[in-house]
């Protein structure tokens, strides 16, 4: 394929920089355009539910890049206006606004919509976080709360359930894992997680699933258990996975299947392509079909595609990576670890919480998960990549 | 070329260190980034662009301005 004459990025935040951001930086002089739903430039997600939700950073901090920065890239950020239908043939964009954007190559960068609890739209003391709004409503909405639920127990409700807690009300975190983020950490890391947020006075409701929502004249009281209990209060956070955001390829012609699916190079059709949280791409390495919602793939999957619009052979194949901070703590977590991985403490204790864990499988290096050692876990990421068996992660 | 980074917004990702060890480094207690060269040489500058591009935490700003 030739070096398109045009780009336009479809999804304006940190995989929709990154893409304008990697094709400026490897030269690339072509038009650019980047289209994004919501009105604020590119910003950061990973401090909304912990420096945005605490209060601690202002909306105003923010933005991924400082205006002169965006600027430089020449490309233009048409903003608040979201996608609504992709003619995959012709590379043609139709917005909201009735606006028809072509380019010879498109990336699709969308994101995720979060998952929602049936009913919840109707009734006011029940919130989601996942856009900048969101956070700054949350936090709010945390700041006249007496007892908050938090539904969910992945990442992003762990920091939740945390950040809130600081803030004084009374915090249950509810969710079916044996301990909150058991798929991410691994079963033994995860009982640390559960002693930290036990200490610092969190209520974990574990091994639960939910039946729904409790509700009193149109305002939640409450979350309900399948066996009959409900856990009161008077602001619910939701936090149970988010949907790939491609409503809006309906009809495009791209096949889509928990995510935009792509070959290795993240191409899904000739001339489209797609980054970040959306994209479900062939991980050659690891010899299966992957989507990764974390922020270095955010980064790192339209470097990749930027290399491959401009005549790269390169395809995608990740070490995939995510950080969480709580209560203090900073946790780091290399490949995946699986519940029957053998845990091995290389470095620090556990005791001291402050350690270095290898987890492996048949004598390969799966995952390295690091307890406020985040240089040390770093150092071990190696053995990764020489055991070439890092672990893929599905949904989440 | 000038660098500066910000340690409150450092995650301790150590993207920077992959790519450019010459001129960013971890501190060992917390991971938070230790710039070693704040104006490296021009060999230096490509890998420090990628760095500012790929930290996670848009944590380090680089000035072009001589």
């Amino acid at each position: 394929m030739s070096v398109p004459g045009s780009v336009l990025v479809v999804g304006a935040s940190a995989a929709g920089l990154g893409t304008v951001e990697s094709l400026r930086r490897k030269g690339y002089s072509g038009r650019l355009t980047v289209l994004g739903a919501e009105i604020h430039p590119p910003y950061d997600r990973p401090p909304l539910s912990k420096q945005v939700l605490s209060g601690a950073w202002q909306p105003e901090r923010t933005p991924l890049r400082p205006q002169e920065a965006l600027a430089v890239l020449d490309a233009e950020f048409l903003l608040g206006d979201a996608a609504v239908a992709l003619d995959a043939g012709a590379r043609s964009v139709r917005t909201a606004s009735g606006r028809v954007l072509g380019a010879d190559a498109v990336v699709v960068a969308t994101g995720l919509r979060p998952r929602t609890l049936p009913g919840q739209e109707e009734l006011r003391g029940v919130r989601v976080l996942r856009t900048l709004d969101d956070a700054v409503a949350l936090r709010g909405a945390v700041a006249q709360a007496s007892r908050i639920v938090v539904v969910g127990d992945g990442v992003l409700g762990a920091e939740i359930a945390a950040t809130a807690r600081q803030s004084g009300p009374a915090v249950t975190l509810v969710g079916p894992q044996p301990a909150p983020m058991s798929g991410q950490l691994g079963p033994g890391p995860a009982v640390l997680l559960a002693e930290l947020h036990a200490e610092h006075g969190v209520r974990l409701v574990s091994g639960t699933a939910v039946a729904g929502l409790a509700s009193h004249q149109g305002r939640v009281t409450g979350v309900r258990l399948p066996g009959g209990a409900t856990l009161p209060a008077d602001l619910v956070v939701v936090a149970i996975g988010s949907v790939p955001a491609t409503d809006w390829l309906a009809g495009s012609g791209l096949e889509v299947a928990d995510g935009v699916v792509c070959d290795a190079y993240c191409r899904a059709a000739p001339g489209i392509f797609a980054v970040g949280d959306v994209a479900r791409w062939y991980h050659r390495t690891l010899g299966t079909s992957l989507r990764l919602e974390n922020r270095t793939n955010a980064i790192e999957q339209p470097a990749a595609v930027a290399s491959v619009l401009l005549g790269e052979d390169r395809p995608y194949t990740p070490v995939p990576y995510f950080w969480t901070d709580q209560f203090g703590a900073k946790l780091q977590v290399y490949g995946t670890p699986a519940p029957d991985d053998e845990v091995t403490v290389v470095e620090g204790s556990e005791r001291d919480r402050r350690f270095v864990a290898v987890s492996s499988r048949a004598g390969r290096a799966t995952a390295v998960l690091g307890w406020n050692m985040p240089k040390q876990a770093r150092l071990h990421r190696q053995a990764l990549i020489d055991d070439g068996a890092h672990r893929p992660v599905s949904g989440r | 070329m000038k660098i500066t980074v910000d340690e409150e917004r450092c995650c301790g990702a150590g993207q920077c260190v992959l790519i450019a060890p010459e001129v960013f480094d971890q501190r060992e207690e917390d991971g938070i980034v230790v710039l070693l060269d704040a104006a490296p040489a021009e060999e230096q500058h490509g890998a420090v662009r990628e760095s500012a591009g790929v930290c996670p935490a848009a944590a380090i700003q680089v000035s072009e301005a001589p």
